[in-house]
């Protein structure tokens, strides 16, 4: 498979800037993340981080039922 | 808001948490087996010499066990129990999830069943052969079907932050295990790499770097995200972090594969673009530990009585450890000393016995009670587990430490006037025994506590009541209309699995593409080498004999380029000697020495000797016996196969070689036959040339007196020039 490209890409000439603009774009990504982070308001961040809580509000014991199931 | 009974199937997370705790057991012992192999030698050499149970062999089945088996099923388990919950509903499909759990498993069963009888790719952690690939691939897509499926059928609006790490997780396995598999079959149960040299060791450690980071990591941390505030009882200690961390553990993660490959022969700016990543993940993965460490803050006080979270505390410690360690270890100066060393072996070690089985520990000491409504059978024998887990930790690790520095140190040696102070390898070997032997007893210390823990845990089944099916009573908030105006940017992306999978699966692909694409195309990356030749039908069928034995596993094939690396072996490796090696065979770890340059060093005979009773050659030599090689007859069915398989890949074999490759493979195989029986006749007056020929141990020894010696010939130009200037001077 790679053969095929191989011959369209083998003569990539400036080959150093790919890490650079791999930083950059890997910056500038952060940056944005960090930033938008930073604007969340108390309510969202609590109601989001007590997701884990909310699933078993309500236990049903069924334990004879499940039994009979078996 | 409306209000619904659901089930939870419980069925489905005990049957991955038995097969957790049976398979951790099983490949902690498979471990201990390979740790007692290097501590006792001769022991394993006199009396348990199979062949299927040979280091090489062992070894693999060791790390496979431990990661795909033991921690592959934990994730399996804490993903179906946390998945169902956070989304309040039950799984999509039961048929898949159960397809799932069986698959997995088969496929476990089929790495014991292939790698002991030496069907091996090499690669390391991806060593399955090609038939048991891709039923990873069709099981991969099981899991992440039904996944995606119960996320699209969820009751709540939100998805958490465990199911992102899960989501990403899915994602990048399959991108990982589908690039580092490509390979062209040569029968059944064997293949050999699309890649050679430079590039397969590149997608190698591409993979294999980011298996760590997402089979051993990134889901352990979505569970962690479940798990630590569930056991607190509290929610995670910031969210906000939670964001951050994701998604820059993510992008950052999938850059650094190369520096597992400093100083060797990968092109300077991909090692440097490993390093620069490596240590930025510092900031990402303390971000991961500190979250949960600080999840606990006012509340210390619980993991005093609260054995889950005294695992889990370790287990996070242990990560902080791992995660400042490895970009350590990624500095170029840290590494020409950690290198082929032991201290890698601790280092993975303290994340896999720390993180991975501590964490795991935790979960099942979580899930048991609650899958069968029953307080745990013995707090006391859980906490005694804890505490001999934490104890064989250190006394695994604090040894390995010692040996990896000591051994590299040892190897940097040099005298006043500039020798070097341990010429003979097998000196910095034997200084490493008692550390051996001492890690043994670690890894020892660790089962017992994994088997009290596997009692405590059935006698807590025996006790409780197992319900298959957990009905809860939830409301759903699904179509709850949400007020998007001026909302939080990430949230409309946590309510759309796909698009998260897609953003996931961008984020990490620009990372492997900017570094393996430019490596596999531009041609300036690898100088091509005149004399470098393909190997003869002998020296092949012999280099698929070293990969069936794994000397990989302890012979490296690559000199850096160090004075005190040069000194002892040679003139450091490049690139271009591994044009025609598919696949790569460079080692991670030299627990004996590097062989890169070993042709024509020794004679035939002592290979020949060497191999059949490592230590009456070089004496002190832990190394295993390999007497089959010299009893077994070379099998030749595939080897015309085998070359033009090689061809297809790019090896110059010339068209139609494989016509006469069985009559140079045996004119090949007798001329070392003979120089063998000439040495040797005198001690061993049994030896025939023609008993002799057809062994494999013929075969061996034609690839190893080829090691390295393509450099070392006179390219063909030079030759043609120097016929020429006699030609004028007669």
């Amino acid at each position: 498979m790679l053969r095929y490209i191989k011959h369209n890409l083998s003569e990539i000439s400036g080959i150093e800037i790919y890490p650079i603009i791999s930083l950059l774009i890997f910056v500038l990504f952060f940056a944005i993340v960090i930033w938008r982070t930073m604007r969340m308001t108390k309510a969202e961040v609590s109601e989001l981080s007590n997701i884990p809580f909310e699933s078993d509000e309500k236990y049903i014991d069924n334990t004879e039922s499940n039994k009979s199931h078996e | 808001m409306e209000t619904e009974r659901i089930n939870y199937d419980n069925r489905i997370v005990k049957y991955f948490a038995y097969a957790t705790m049976i398979w951790g057991v099983i490949g902690m012992i498979v471990g201990l087996v390979a740790a007692l192999q290097l501590a006792y030698p001769d022991f394993f050499n006199d009396h348990l010499g199979f062949k299927y149970l040979s280091f090489g062999r062992i070894r693999p089945l060791h790390t496979n066990a431990v990661i795909f088996a033991f921690v592959g099923n934990g994730i399996f388990m804490g993903v179906y129990y946390s998945l169902q919950r956070l989304l309040k509903t039950r799984m999509w499909s039961d048929k898949l999830s159960y397809i799932n759990f069986w698959g997995w498993q088969l496929i476990i069963v089929s790495a014991v069943l292939t790698l002991p009888f030496g069907y091996t790719t090499s690669k390391e952690y991806a060593e399955l052969e090609w038939p048991i690939d891709i039923a990873i691939t069709l099981l991969w897509v099981v899991f992440g079907w039904n996944m995606f499926a119960t996320i699209l059928i969820r009751r709540v609006k939100h998805i958490y932050a465990a199911i992102w790490f899960f989501i990403a997780t899915f994602v990048t396995v399959a991108v990982l295990h589908i690039f580092n598999s490509f390979e062209l079959p040569v029968h059944f149960m064997k293949s050999y790499s699309w890649y050679a040299g430079v590039q397969d060791a590149l997608v190698q450690w591409w993979y294999g770097h980011n298996a760590v980071a997402f089979f051993l990591t990134t889901p352990y941390l979505g569970l962690m995200y479940y798990f630590v505030p569930k056991a607190a009882n509290r929610p995670i200690y910031s969210y906000k972090l939670s964001i951050i961390h994701f998604w820059a553990l993510i992008f950052i993660y999938i850059w650094a594969g190369p520096h597992h490959l400093l100083y060797t022969s990968l092109p300077d700016w991909a090692q440097s673009l490993g390093v620069v990543f490596s240590i930025m993940l510092i900031a990402p993965s303390w971000g991961g530990m500190l979250n949960g460490l600080l999840t606990l803050r006012g509340a210390w006080d619980k993991v005093r009585d609260n054995v889950v979270l005294k695992f889990m505390v370790v287990a996070l410690t242990a990560y902080g450890m791992a995660t400042f360690e490895g970009p350590m270890l990624s500095l170029k100066n840290v590494n020409s000393l950690s290198h082929f060393t032991d201290w890698t072996i601790a280092h993975v070690h303290v994340g896999g016995l720390g993180w991975n089985g501590m964490m795991t520990f935790g979960m099942l000491y979580f899930l048991f009670p609650k899958l069968f409504k029953v307080e745990i059978y013995s707090k006391a024998l859980a906490n005694a587990h804890f505490w001999i887990a934490t104890l064989g930790i250190l006394l695994w690790a604090i040894p390995m430490y010692w040996a990896g520095f000591s051994q590299g140190l040892m190897w940097q040696e040099f005298n006043p006037d500039g020798t070097l102070a341990n010429p003979d390898f097998l000196k910095t070997v034997e200084a490493l025994r008692p550390f051996y032997l001492m890690r043994a007893f670690g890894g020892l210390i660790y089962i017992i506590g994994a088997l009290l823990m596997s009692y405590n845990l059935f006698m807590t089944a025996r006790k409780g009541t197992f319900q298959p099916n957990e009905t809860v009573e939830v409301t759903s908030n699904r179509n709850k209309k949400v007020n998007t105006k001026g909302e939080f940017w990430h949230r409309p992306i946590e309510r759309k699995p796909v698009q998260l999978m897609l953003l996931s699966l961008v984020v990490i692909l620009i990372g492997g593409a900017v570094e393996i694409i430019p490596t596999m195309v531009v041609k300036s990356n690898i100088k091509e080498i005149p004399q470098v030749q393909p190997l003869t039908p002998l020296e092949l069928e012999g280099r698929d004999i070293y990969i069936r034995e794994g000397c990989n596993n302890c012979h490296s094939q690559m000199i850096r380029p160090l004075r005190f690396e040069t000194e002892r072996y040679g003139e450091y490796s490049k690139a271009g000697e591994f044009v025609y090696d598919h696949p790569f065979l460079w080692g991670s770890k030299r627990t004996g020495p590097d062989l890169a340059r070993e042709g024509g060093l020794r004679t035939d005979s002592w290979h020949y000797g060497h191999m059949i009773i490592p230590k009456q050659w070089s004496p002190g030599s832990i190394m295993p016996a390999y007497p089959w090689l010299a009893d077994d007859e070379l099998d030749l069915t595939y080897t015309q196969k085998k070359i033009s398989v090689m061809r297809k890949l790019g090896v110059p074999y010339a068209e139609g070689y494989e016509d006469r490759a069985l009559e140079d493979l045996s004119k090949q195989a007798n001329e070392i036959a003979q120089r063998i029986v000439r040495d040797l006749a005198a001690q061993d007056s049994d030896i025939q040339v023609e008993s002799i020929a057809k062994t494999e141990i013929i075969a061996l020894i034609a690839y190893l007196q080829r090691l390295g010696t393509d450099i070392k010939a006179v390219p063909e130009e030079s030759k043609a020039t120097e016929s020429a200037a006699q030609v004028i001077n007669e």
